[in-house]
């Protein structure tokens, strides 16, 4: 099975540290700028940082919009990372309402920085958080999360959060000041996560390194 | 709440790791990459580089051993030391850093802060700060290591630099830096309780009780440590075990 993963270079997010992550993972990525490039692509990785609204423009600038969508229908592995993820959801209110790729229904809304406790947390969200899988999914098996332990600690920095309509859409999620919100998703051959696996570890590592076995 | 975070801060001048008294009296410790890597081996949460001499020189040697790091450690890596334009935080993070820390161009010119932020986003922005005391409850923001003072109060530029974009902020108590006695949690606390991002506390480490207390009393979002680790004083699942036993809430790798 190829190992190839082809990186959608944007200009948006830090490409060389997935590819390198991709690398260590055992797969060779490299990064794909043209809508052909895209479309041809084994694997597709979906980076993304910053502004969701940002992400979409770009992307929809470069022409890029229409290959992730034909490549998603064309059932290929497909994974989304941070704002990578939020995209492929139908809409944002980041900085306004901003639509989104409308491949897995939900929206994006802003972590509730109120506690269930009351209390006000800080936004962003900085830092390492453990991996819990959803009461309604028996287990991560034939998903991206296959070889994680529950519980398993990624990094996050962000301010929103992916809402799925859909609970079985929901392969991940972790705990905001007593809110679950989804942390990884999965639908058909889209999976993705708001973690960034290449920052989190050999156990960031083992999930790109299962993605390449998919 | 997001876990407090380890932060082994790497002080840089040339190839070499560093380390000071007060951010000066610089003795030479070994390898930066070798280190890195055994703290990421030990579960570190993040690594902090800063070129120390790099304002002082306007050169910036760190590229190489950002490079060499980012090849094989995955946690988060924040560089500083010299950034001066959004040219050179690219070129750092083409390096491999996820953040770059910008302490006295940001001062120059704060504009550059929101250019950081709007190019890269405010989760790459991180503000260094360098705090002396003044007064009780009062500090300045000095640049250059301490060296030159700027006659700005830390929490109204800390203020004024989130509001241009800062996504995070590196709080170094002068004062402490090198001197094992502890963080200076007011100060942390000072900044901590106004500023809406994470607050790394800086600066002064010497025992786990001391970042029990600047977490607790000072809300500090995460310690830098140098000094303890650099010298093996103690080791990083050690600083753990330690601070779950204090009740700190920690990632547990």
């Amino acid at each position: 099975m190829s190992r190839n993963v082809a990186i959608i270079d944007y200009g948006v997010g830090n490409l060389l540290s997935v590819a390198r992550a991709v690398t260590a993972a055992g797969g060779s990525p490299f990064l794909a700028c043209s809508p052909d490039e895209v479309a041809k692509a084994d694997r597709l990785l979906l980076p993304g940082v910053g502004a969701f609204g940002h992400c979409i423009d770009t992307l929809t600038a470069r022409g890029l919009v229409e290959p992730i969508l034909s490549f998603a229908a064309g059932g290929r592995p497909f994974l989304g990372i941070c704002v990578g993820m939020q995209i492929l959801f139908d809409e944002s209110t980041e900085f306004g309402l901003h639509r989104g790729l409308g491949l897995i229904a939900g929206r994006v809304e802003r972590i509730p920085a109120e506690g269930r406790d009351g209390r006000y947390y800080k936004i962003p969200y900085v830092g390492w958080n453990p991996l819990l899988r959803p009461t309604g999914r028996e287990s991560w098996r034939g998903t991206v999360l296959e070889d994680t332990r529950e519980g398993s600690w990624a990094y996050f920095t962000h301010s929103y959060v992916a809402v799925p309509v859909n609970d079985a859409d929901c392969l991940a999620e972790g705990d905001y000041f007593g809110h679950r919100r989804a942390t990884a998703v999965v639908h058909e051959n889209l999976s993705a996560c708001q973690f960034h696996p290449e920052k989190s570890g050999p156990a960031g590592l083992a999930i790109l390194s299962r993605f390449l076995s998919l | 709440m997001p876990r407090t975070r380890l932060i082994a801060r790497m002080d840089i001048k040339g190839p070499n790791l560093i380390k000071g008294i007060n951010l000066e009296g610089l003795r030479k410790i070994g390898d930066p990459r070798e280190f890195a890597q055994r703290y990421y081996e030990q579960g570190v949460d993040e690594l902090i580089y800063i070129d120390i001499v790099a304002s002082l020189y306007g050169r910036n040697s760190l590229t190489d051993i950002v490079r060499h790091t980012a090849e094989h450690v995955f946690v988060p890596l924040i560089v500083g030391g010299g950034v001066r334009s959004v040219r050179d935080a690219e070129d750092l993070l083409n390096a491999g850093a996820d953040k770059v820390a910008i302490n006295t161009a940001a001062i120059a010119s704060p504009k550059l802060i929101q250019a950081i932020a709007r190019q890269f986003g405010s989760q790459c922005m991180v503000l260094s700060i360098e705090a002396k005391q003044i007064t009780p409850g009062k500090w300045e923001a000095y640049t250059d290591n301490g060296r030159e003072r700027t006659g700005l109060d830390v929490v109204n530029w800390a203020r004024q630099a989130i509001d241009l974009g800062a996504g995070e902020i590196l709080l170094t108590s002068v004062d402490r830096e090198g001197t094992r006695k502890g963080f200076d949690v007011a100060l942390t606390h000072a900044v901590s309780s106004v500023v809406p991002v994470p607050v790394i506390a800086s600066g002064g480490m010497g025992s786990v009780e001391h970042m029990a207390q600047v977490v607790n009393e000072g809300l500090a979002d995460a310690v830098a440590i140098a000094d303890m680790l650099h010298y093996s004083r103690i080791e990083l699942p050690d600083i753990r075990s330690a601070a779950v036993s204090l009740g700190l809430e920690v990632r547990k790798p």
